[in-house]
C-alpha cells in the first residue's frame, strides 16, 4: 500500500506513452449548457418561482405568507436561524414553537427550519446552501419542511454563472427540488431522507 | 445460433422481473431524450464536447494525478492511493481504527460494491449501513444491485414490502410511500450513531481539489452532516480539468440517469466541514483506486474511462432490457459493463470475455452516451481480443443445451422440473463451469421454472 502511489503513477505512464499524441483540451464557451430558451430576457424572481415549482418546491415573498404556510400545514414546531428570528418573531410569535438552537438528539421535534441560503438558481429553481450560511446542516435537512431564505439580490440567472461563484466555502450545496426516489417501481416519492416540502422565502 | 450464457440468464428470469426492468428502463429512455431535445438546439454537440473533455482528461492522467493531489491536499484533505481492491479496503480499515470507529453509513458507490467494501469491514466486526433506498433494500435483502442508477429495478413492491415485514420494519404494507416512510423513519437514526461516512464522488475537479456528489435522496448529504469523518473513494478516472466543465457535465449527468435537469441535490464538497459549522466531518479522506483501470487505459478500449455512469446505455439496451443486470454477473452491467467488466479483470479477461458477444451492435448505446463512448466499436475490439487470445468461446458447449431445449418444448418441460433441483444441490456440484464462477460471488435465485405452468394447469381444470 505504502508504494501504490508510485505504482500507480508509472502504469498511467506506461499506458499512456506509446500514444502518438494526446487529446487536447477543448475550448468551448462557458454557457454553452445554459437552457437559452429559458433564461433569456426573463425576470430573475419571476423565473426562478416558476422553475421552482416544476420541482415541487415554491416561492414566497413575505413573512405572513410563511406563517400561513406553516399554519396550514400544521407545521408549528419549528427551528429558526438566530439572526433571522428578531425580523419574524413577531409574525411567529403565538401558537408557534421555535427554536433557535438545533438538538440533534430530537431531530424528529422539528417539523420545520428557516435557515438563510447562500443564493439561488433562476434557470433550475435551485436554492444554494453553503458552510458559511447555513447555521446547521442537519437543521436545513432534517425537518420536514425547509424554508430557505434567498435575497433576491443573489438569485443567479443559471448553473454556469452558479459554478463560477462556488468560492472557497467548504461545502455548497445545490438543493433543487425536495427529496425524492422513484427506486420504488419507478413511482417518485417525495422527502426519502430530507425535506418533502422545500420553500424559499426571498426577501429584497 | 449457439445461446449466449446471458440469454440463459433471460430465459429463466421470471416474467414480473422481465416487465419490471424492461418499462423501468424504457421510460427512463424516453425521458431522457424528451429532457434533451426540449432544451437544446443540438444535444448531440453537448454530447461529444463532453466525451472530448473526458477522452483529455484519460489521455493526461499522468499529469492530472498529481496535481490533483496537490489542490487536495492544499484543502486539507488527506490523499491515499490504492492499487487494488485490497488495498482500498484496507486503506478505509486504517483510517476507521485510526480514529476507534465502528459504524459507517454510506452513500451509494460503484467503486465500494467493486472493491466488495462491505463484506470487508464486517469481517473486521464494522457495521456499514447502505442509505440509498434502492441500496438499503438490496442490502436487507442480501442481493446486488441490478443496475447502476436505479438498484432494485428488479423489485417488485410486493417483494420489497415482504422483504421490510421480515425484517421488522413494519406490517406488510407495499405502498411506495409507506416503504419509503419506514426507510426514512428508521434510516435517520442510523445515521446520526454512524462514525464515518462513506461516498464516491461523480467528479472530482483538478483545478480546485473539489468533489462532486449527486443524489435525489439527500443521503450522502445527511452522512456528511451527521458523521465526523468523511471517506470518498474515487476510481482516478473521475477528475474532470475545471469547475466551469461542470456546467456541462452536470447538465448532462442528471439529464442521462434520471432524466432531469439537475439532480436534487449537488454537493461541492472542498475539505472538512468550516470551522464555524457544528455539522459534518472535522477530517477528509481521498482513495484513488486503480484495481484494473490503468489495464484498462493500457488497452485499446480506453474510450470506457469517459464514462459517468449515468446508466443510460443501460436503459436503451434491448439486451439488457431483456436479461436484466444480474445476468452480466458484474458491478457494472449493460452495455458499459459488457466493456468494462472484462477489462477490468485485467489477465483474467476471458472469464468475461462472453459478455462483449451479448451485444446486437444496434448502436443505440452509443447514440445515449453524454459521453459519446463508442460502446459498439469497443465491443468489436474485445471479440477481437478475445479471439486473438484464444479465449474459448464461452456459452457454446455448456450452453449448447440451452438451444436444443428451448426448440423441443417436452425437452424443456422435463428441465423446468430438473431445474428445481438446482435448489438443493450444492454449489460445488452445479453442472456448468461458467455458473459456478458466478455463483461464487452471488446467491442463485431459487429456481422457480414451471410454477406458471403449473398455476395455469390448476386454473384451467
Ligand atoms: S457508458 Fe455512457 S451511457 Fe453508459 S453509463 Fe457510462 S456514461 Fe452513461
Amino acid at each position: 500500500m505504502a508504494n501504490d502511489r508510485e505504482l500507480i503513477l508509472k502504469r498511467v505512464k506506461d499506458a499512456l506513452d506509446p500514444l502518438p499524441e494526446r487529446a487536447a483540451l477543448p475550448d468551448y464557451a462557458g454557457d454553452l449548457a445554459v437552457m437559452r430558451k429559458i433564461t433569456a430576457g426573463r425576470d430573475l424572481l419571476e423565473l426562478f418561482s416558476e422553475r421552482i415549482k416544476l420541482v415541487n418546491g415554491s416561492v414566497i415573498t413575505s413573512k405572513e405568507q410563511l406563517r400561513d404556510r406553516l399554519i396550514e400545514g400544521k407545521w408549528m414546531h419549528g427551528y429558526c436561524d438566530p439572526a433571522l428570528w428578531p425580523a419574524l418573531a413577531a409574525t411567529l410569535g403565538t401558537g408557534f414553537t421555535v427554536e433557535t438552537e438545533f438538538d440533534r438528539t430530537r431531530i424528529d421535534d422539528y417539523s420545520f427550519a428557516i435557515t438563510r441560503a447562500a443564493g439561488a438558481v433562476a434557470e433550475t429553481g435551485t436554492i444554494i446552501l453553503s458552510d458559511a450560511s447555513t447555521t446547521y446542516r442537519l437543521a436545513a435537512l432534517t425537518p420536514w419542511v425547509h424554508i430557505a431564505v434567498v435575497s433576491k439580490s443573489e438569485i443567479l440567472s443559471d448553473l454556469s454563472i452558479a459554478v463560477a461563484a462556488l468560492g472557497k466555502d467548504p461545502n455548497v450545496i445545490w438543493c433543487t427540488g425536495s427529496s425524492s426516489t422513484a427506486d420504488v417501481e419507478g413511482i417518485l416519492i417525495r422527502g426519502v431522507h430530507g425535506p418533502g416540502v422545500q420553500i424559499a422565502l426571498v426577501i429584497d | 445460433m449457439a445461446h449466449q450464457l446471458i440469454d440463459t440468464f433471460a430465459t429463466r428470469l421470471r416474467p414480473e422481473t422481465k416487465a419490471a426492468v424492461y418499462d423501468g428502463s424504457k421510460k427512463g429512455h424516453e425521458k431522457r431524450t424528451k429532457l434533451l431535445f426540449d432544451n437544446y438546439a443540438k444535444p448531440d454537440d453537448l454530447r461529444k464536447l463532453a466525451g472530448k473533455i473526458k477522452q483529455h482528461v484519460i489521455e493526461n492522467l499522468d499529469t492530472y494525478l498529481p496535481a490533483t493531489e496537490e489542490r487536495l491536499k492544499e484543502n486539507g484533505i488527506n490523499v491515499h492511493w490504492a492499487s487494488t481492491a485490497e488495498a482500498a479496503c484496507n486503506h478505509v480499515l486504517e483510517i476507521m481504527r485510526a480514529r476507534g470507529a465502528k459504524r459507517v453509513v454510506k452513500a451509494k458507490t460503484m467503486v465500494s460494491e467493486e472493491i466488495e467494501l462491505e463484506a470487508f469491514l464486517n469481517k473486521h466486526d464494522i457495521e456499514c449501513l447502505e442509505t440509498d433506498l434502492g441500496e438499503f433494500i438490496v442490502q436487507l435483502d442480501h442481493d446486488k444491485p441490478s443496475h447502476i442508477v436505479k438498484p432494485i429495478i428488479h423489485k417488485s413492491r410486493r417483494e420489497i414490502a415482504e422483504l421490510f415485514e421480515k425484517n421488522g420494519l413494519g406490517a406488510y404494507d407495499d405502498e411506495p410511500q409507506v416503504i419509503t416512510r419506514r426507510a426514512r423513519e428508521f434510516l435517520r437514526k442510523k445515521y446520526l450513531e454512524g462514525d464515518v461516512a462513506i461516498t464516491g464522488a461523480n467528479f472530482v475537479i483538478a483545478e480546485s481539489g473539489r468533489i462532486v456528489l449527486v443524489t435525489n435522496e439527500g443521503n450522502s448529504r445527511f452522512c456528511l452532516a451527521a458523521t465526523s469523518c468523511h471517506i470518498a473513494i474515487v476510481g482516478i478516472e473521475k477528475i474532470l480539468p475545471r469547475d466551469r466543465d461542470l456546467a456541462l457535465l452536470l447538465n448532462l449527468l442528471g439529464r442521462s440517469g434520471t432524466a432531469q435537469e439537475l439532480t436534487v441535490y449537488t454537493e461541492f464538497i472542498s475539505g472538512a466541514k468550516a470551522s464555524t459549522q457544528p455539522d459534518g466531518p472535522q477530517a477528509m479522506h481521498v482513495i484513488f483506486v486503480d484495481n484494473g483501470r490503468t489495464d484498462v487505459l493500457a488497452s485499446d478500449c480506453k474510450e470506457i474511462l469517459r464514462c459517468i455512469r449515468c446508466g443510460a446505455c443501460l436503459n436503451v439496451c434491448p439486451v439488457y432490457r431483456q436479461a436484466s443486470g444480474h445476468a452480466y454477473r458484474s458491478v457494472y452491467p449493460g452495455p458499459v459493463g459488457a466493456v468494462l467488466s472484462p477489462l477490468l479483470l485485467g489477465k483474467n479477461f476471458p472469464q468475461k470475455a462472453d459478455l462483449p458477444k451479448a451485444s446486437s451492435l444496434c448502436g443505440a448505446c452509443n447514440e445515449v452516451c453524454p459521453v459519446d463512448i463508442p460502446i459498439p466499436d469497443l465491443l468489436l475490439r474485445l471479440r477481437a481480443k478475445a479471439k486473438q487470445e484464444g479465449v474459448p468461446s464461452p456459452g457454446t458447449p455448456p450452453m449448447g443445451g440451452w438451444a436444443v431445449m428451448a426448440s423441443q418444448p417436452a425437452a424443456w418441460k422435463a428441465a423446468l422440473v430438473a431445474g428445481k433441483l438446482i435448489n438443493f444441490m450444492p454449489t460445488k456440484l452445479l453442472p456448468v463451469p461458467p455458473l459456478r464462477a458466478w455463483e461464487k460471488t452471488r446467491d442463485l435465485p431459487e429456481w422457480r421454472g414451471g410454477a406458471f405452468r403449473s398455476w395455469l394447469k390448476k386454473h384451467n381444470s
